[in-house]
């Protein structure tokens, strides 16, 4: 055994819990997890099945953690995990998942599978089964700060231009700021409308505000590659600069994993809950709409579906605000059947958009389908978002099947009708 | 050993056997698989309306949105030979009359022509349901062994518990003995297959609702 399979066996040991063994030994092998899985319903290849991909794992957990498991392994009837097979699991479980989790809200047993996909990532990044992407996209969030391997002076740039452009401050390591607005690289580079955006409503809201020279990348690769060692140093930046500014409040930008990392895994990274409140951006702005300090000057008249984001409706809880904040925008929201917590991914979740090899761009491609098809089901030509990640992916959707649906992001489309 | 000795010795040392392996194996599963623990989740919680533990024990019993369309044959067969071992097992006047000798309690009956009728529904439903494995893609790449070997440990008990109150293919006694035997062996396989699920899905259920429901999410 290879000294890095030995480091991944130990490191899925490790993972194992008692939800996992209850889950493994409740799964009845129905398949109803394929259904709700997009890369098996737009291919209907059975291998794309949810529990499937799991099962280095569950042999791991039958051979050491099972009586009769133990004793086949004593009397060699076992079949050990292998690093061939790893290698071809790297597949089903990063191309082919996005850690969207629709699959853990249909188990009828009850299996909590993506809790599982997450865990079993662990022993993937540690046994260097990880595609290259994603291998590269976290050792440049580590090396350099961010994703895209962008740094502050290109930060402070994006910033400068901000403010021209809005005639507005944007204050950089003011200790004390009601929050701390952290940002993703794709918003930087790609739609710094966003921080126009939020430097517009903070001040209509009177909150002040601040960004942190060492800590403005929200998202974390460490996450998506399954990594807690690396995900724990990325996300101590952040921990670090909101203690040392002493800001009341974080604001997770619209980015899913970013909010999911920060929210939800960040206080289990660091060992301890954190001292400060960590907010998502729609859930400040659904406070402040309530608050009555969110008006609009008029509406967006095109008819439009939302899609729910993945990391910050189904497995983030951020389930009350955006409707009320599409509505609050937009005169023609259409309701889908499956939105919220049932929404389907737009593919590229859980690094997926980060592999760039022929066979996994084709894949998602083909698990574009569902947002296409919800598109069409609903005859808009516009689809409103609330994650970086998820408008890059649909964008790359749009581009593949040449598609003139217009895609915008919700806070953008927000602060462009604000009432001046 | 002839019939009769058969039939003797499944009502006693065999019925003991059965009953021992699964008693114990039971407890040593549910030890085995829940004393692992979980870590504490140190993120500040969020509340939500309908999302807990409990929630999720109950909600899972019916299909989520959408799902019933997708997989029409999983959840109907699926509730009628689930609800038919139930009624059957539990509500059979022999069955509980067994019962009743081992630990005292005791509880109505329902007429033996409706337990027969509903063996054959049962029954039914499990044919539909092994052939839904056979034919669906998914359902028979995910199969093993183990999947086919549970379905014929659970069948056979019903069929041969049928079979002998309709007085087919073999003399009472010996269909009767048959049918205890099929029934301990379903008792000796269940804590050590996927059978299991019928104690486990309840602490699955309460975990993905507990995890879920820190998020402030009704799953």
């Amino acid at each position: 055994m290879s000294a890095s399979l030995e480091k991944g066996i130990h490191a899925l040991k490790e993972v194992i819990d008692a939800p996992i063994a209850s889950y493994f030994e409740s799964c009845v092998h129905c398949g109803l997890c394929a259904e709700a899985c997009l890369f098996h319903t737009e291919t209907g290849d059975p291998k794309y099945t949810p529990i499937h991909k799991l099962e280095p794992l569950r042999r791991v957990y039958e051979q050491e953690y099972t009586l009769l498991g133990r004793l086949k392994k004593m009397v060699g009837l076992s079949k050990p995990v292998t690093d061939a097979e790893l290698d071809q699991w790297q597949e089903l479980v990063y191309d082919s998942c996005t850690l969207c989790g629709r699959c853990s809200l249909v188990c009828p047993v009850g299996n909590d599978i993506v809790y599982m996909v997450r865990k079993f990532r662990e022993g993937m990044a540690v046994s260097g089964h990880v595609p290259d992407g994603i291998r590269s996209a976290t050792k440049r969030t580590v090396e350099l700060g961010g994703p895209m391997g962008l740094k502050w002076p290109a930060v402070a740039n994006v910033l400068k231009h901000v403010e021209e452009n809005t005639g507005l401050k944007v204050p950089v390591d003011q200790a004390g700021a009601d929050y701390l607005v952290l940002l993703s690289s794709m918003e930087i580079v790609n739609y710094p409308e966003y921080i126009e955006a939020l430097a517009k409503i903070f001040r209509k809201a009177g909150i002040s505000f601040t960004l942190a020279s060492d800590a403005y990348e929200a998202t974390n690769a460490g996450i998506q590659i399954g990594s807690s060692d690396l995900a724990k140093v990325i996300v101590s930046r952040i921990v670090d600069a909101a203690e040392k500014l002493k800001v009341k409040n974080v604001l997770s930008p619209e980015c899913g994993h970013a909010y999911m990392a920060i929210r939800w895994e960040g206080p289990n990274l660091v060992g301890r809950p954190f001292g400060f409140k960590v907010v998502h951006v729609l859930e400040l702005l659904d406070e402040l709409r309530q608050k009555g300090v969110l008006k609009m000057k008029d509406k967006l008249k095109d008819p439009l579906i939302l899609h729910d984001p993945c990391q910050i409706v189904r497995r983030g809880g951020v389930l009350q605000a955006p409707e009320p904040l599409i509505q609050q925008v937009a005169e023609n929201y259409i309701p889908i059947a499956d939105k919220q917590k049932l929404n389907w991914c737009c593919g590229g979740g859980g690094g997926a958009s980060a592999i760039h090899t022929e066979a996994a761009e084709a894949l998602r491609a083909k698990a574009f389908r569902i947002k296409k098809r919800q598109i069409e089901e609903a005859g808009v030509d516009t689809m409103v978002t609330f994650c970086a990640n998820c408008r890059i992916t649909i964008e790359e959707g749009f581009d593949h099947y040449e598609m003139n649906t217009k895609l915008l992001g919700l806070t953008e489309l927000l602060a462009e009708h604000l009432e001046d | 050993m002839n019939e009769l000795e058969f039939l003797t010795w499944t009502r006693g040392p065999g019925l003991d056997i059965a009953v021992g392996i699964f008693l114990l194996g039971v407890l040593w599963r549910l030890i085995e698989i829940y004393t692992l623990g979980r870590k504490k989740d140190l993120a500040a919680p969020r509340h939500a309306a309908g999302a807990s533990g409990l929630h999720t024990v109950f909600r899972r019993s019916l299909p989520p949105p959408g799902m019933l369309k997708r997989s029409p044959v999983s959840y109907i067969g699926g509730y009628i030979f689930h609800i038919g071992l139930a009624i059957i097992v539990f509500l059979g006047a022999p069955h509980i009359l067994l019962i009743q000798n081992l630990v005292g309690l005791s509880w109505p009956s329902l007429p033996s022509q409706f337990i027969g009728l509903t063996a054959v529904v049962t029954m039914a439903a499990m044919v539909v349901m092994l052939a839904d494995r056979i034919n669906k893609p998914v359902k028979r790449f995910l199969s093993t062994f183990e999947d086919w070997f549970t379905w014929a440990v659970t069948f056979l008990p019903v069929l041969t518990g049928w079979m002998a109150t309709q007085h087919l293919l073999l003399p009472y006694t010996q269909m009767l003995a048959l049918h205890i035997l099929s029934a301990e062996i379903l008792l000796v396989v269940l804590p050590f297959s996927k059978l299991f699920h019928g104690f486990t899905l309840f602490g699955s259920r309460w975990y993905n609702g507990r995890v879920n429901a820190h998020k402030g999410v009704p799953v």
